[in-house]
């Protein structure tokens, strides 16, 4: 299977959502580089709202991902509740 | 020419500091909100007794009833630290002010009833003194409590206290032309008027209350789950059909507010509770005696705004919305 993926730049703010993709994503893989985070997946990744507001404690916008988001390899379909990367 | 582009990688010698990474048991990147309140209250070596209270130590776990294994599980859901609370309350003065200007300039304060106008001037301005009382004793708490996770998410509540009380100040301020007649007759009223001495009576009983926790439970939760619903909310909407949109708009402050402080009470509540049967059991005591003292102290209040039948009403309303969200935080109410 094809792996999807997330960069996303490794800042205090980003700390929460790596954490959700990768709590949510059992088969996330997160590497680390200097100022980056990429997270492989096999197939499909799913970024939820639900899971990063636990974490940060406040309400967030899923748009606001752009704020620390790279870079993407992979199809994507968005709502307000659930951002997912998969091939189509 | 080219250009070869060396990549290197530094790693930080910590990713956080040694309180922190000793509490998770591995170095590993924490949140703001976690370095700034974990384990930063010094726990051991008091050469000192306080003068004030020599049977304690300075920071003390026995001056409340309530025991936690661990302190800092009394965790703020909204993970306020300087940056994040001063961000978040500085968009709410913002828009408060906004709200102001808006008033001032389109004049909207003249199409309100003066009827509605008296009753506001009667119900809302003395309550800058409550709001004054709960700022005393949420420094109580931030003064008295045990761990920076409680005492500081405290001294943010009383600073907005503060903020509230100025807000209420300037309503009277535009009520009355900036002459300041208005709080003046607003401290009178809080002082004399009699609709206002019951709850003049629960917060300074609740200052001289000696266990911290107890001023939590009574003030945040008891006081406030009454008073705050039923001015901001109950009062404002008979105010829609007096013209009074106008007051909506300037006491949105305090709605956010009190949205956003709840997730924090409720938390605190919730953790407390669930620590062990006896807190649950101290909690559900101190809940149930000052719900009541809430309700009795809110009532001349309401029946003075809403009417005999309506004041009543919406004072056992609130009552039982408060029992029932204490038994949902798992409080053990008598």
């Amino acid at each position: 299977m094809r792996n999807v993926s997330i960069t996303i730049q490794n800042n205090s703010d980003a700390i929460p959502i790596i954490d959700a993709i990768v709590a949510d994503n059992p088969d996330a893989e997160a590497h680390y580089y200097p100022a980056m985070v990429k997270i492989d997946c096999p197939g499909r990744l799913v970024v939820n709202r639900d899971s990063i507001e636990e974490r940060i404690g406040r309400e967030f916008d899923l748009q606001e991902l752009h704020l620390t988001l790279i870079s993407l390899a992979g199809n994507i379909d968005e709502d307000d509740d659930t951002f997912t990367l998969a091939w189509n | 020419m080219s250009l070869d582009i060396k990549l290197n990688a530094l790693e930080p010698r910590r990713q956080t500091y040694g309180n922190i990474a000793r509490r998770y048991g591995a170095d590993r990147p924490a949140s703001r909100y976690d370095e700034a309140v974990l384990d930063v209250q010094a726990d051991v070596n008091f050469h000192y007794k306080p003068l004030w209270a020599p049977e304690f130590d300075i920071f003390d776990v026995r001056r409340t009833a309530i025991q936690m294994e661990d302190w800092y599980a009394l965790r703020d859901p909204r993970q306020y630290y300087y940056a994040t609370y001063n961000i978040n309350r500085a968009d709410l003065s913002a828009a408060a002010d906004k709200a102001f200007d808006v008033v001032a300039e389109r004049k909207l304060l003249d199409r309100v009833d003066d009827a509605w106008k008296q009753t506001v001037q009667h119900y809302l301005i003395p309550l800058r003194h409550y709001e004054w009382g709960a700022n005393l004793a949420s420094f109580q708490i931030a003064d008295e409590g045990y761990g920076t996770t409680i005492t500081s998410a405290a001294a943010f509540c009383a600073a907005d206290r503060l903020g509230m009380a100025q807000i209420i100040g300037r309503i009277g301020l535009e009520l009355d032309g900036h002459q300041g007649a208005s709080l003046d007759a607003g401290k009178d009223a809080w002082m004399n008027d009699p609709t206002f001495q019951p709850l003049r009576k629960a917060i300074e009983d609740v200052l001289v209350r000696k266990d911290w926790f107890e001023v939590f439970v009574a003030v945040h939760f008891c006081l406030d789950g009454i008073v705050h619903p039923l001015v901001y909310d109950r009062f404002d909407n008979v105010g829609y059909g007096k013209g009074g949109a106008a007051f909506t708009m300037l006491t949105e402050f305090m709605v956010s507010w009190f949205k956003d402080e709840s997730r924090w009470v409720d938390a605190v509540l919730k953790t407390a509770a669930a620590e062990s049967p006896d807190n649950a059991a101290t909690l559900g005591t101190w809940a149930a005696t000052w719900i009541p003292r809430a309700a009795e102290a809110a009532a001349p209040i309401a029946v003075s705004v809403l009417g005999d039948k309506d004041g009543s009403e919406a004072i056992s309303e609130l009552t039982q919305n408060l029992r029932d969200r204490a038994e949902s935080l798992g409080l053990a109410l008598p």
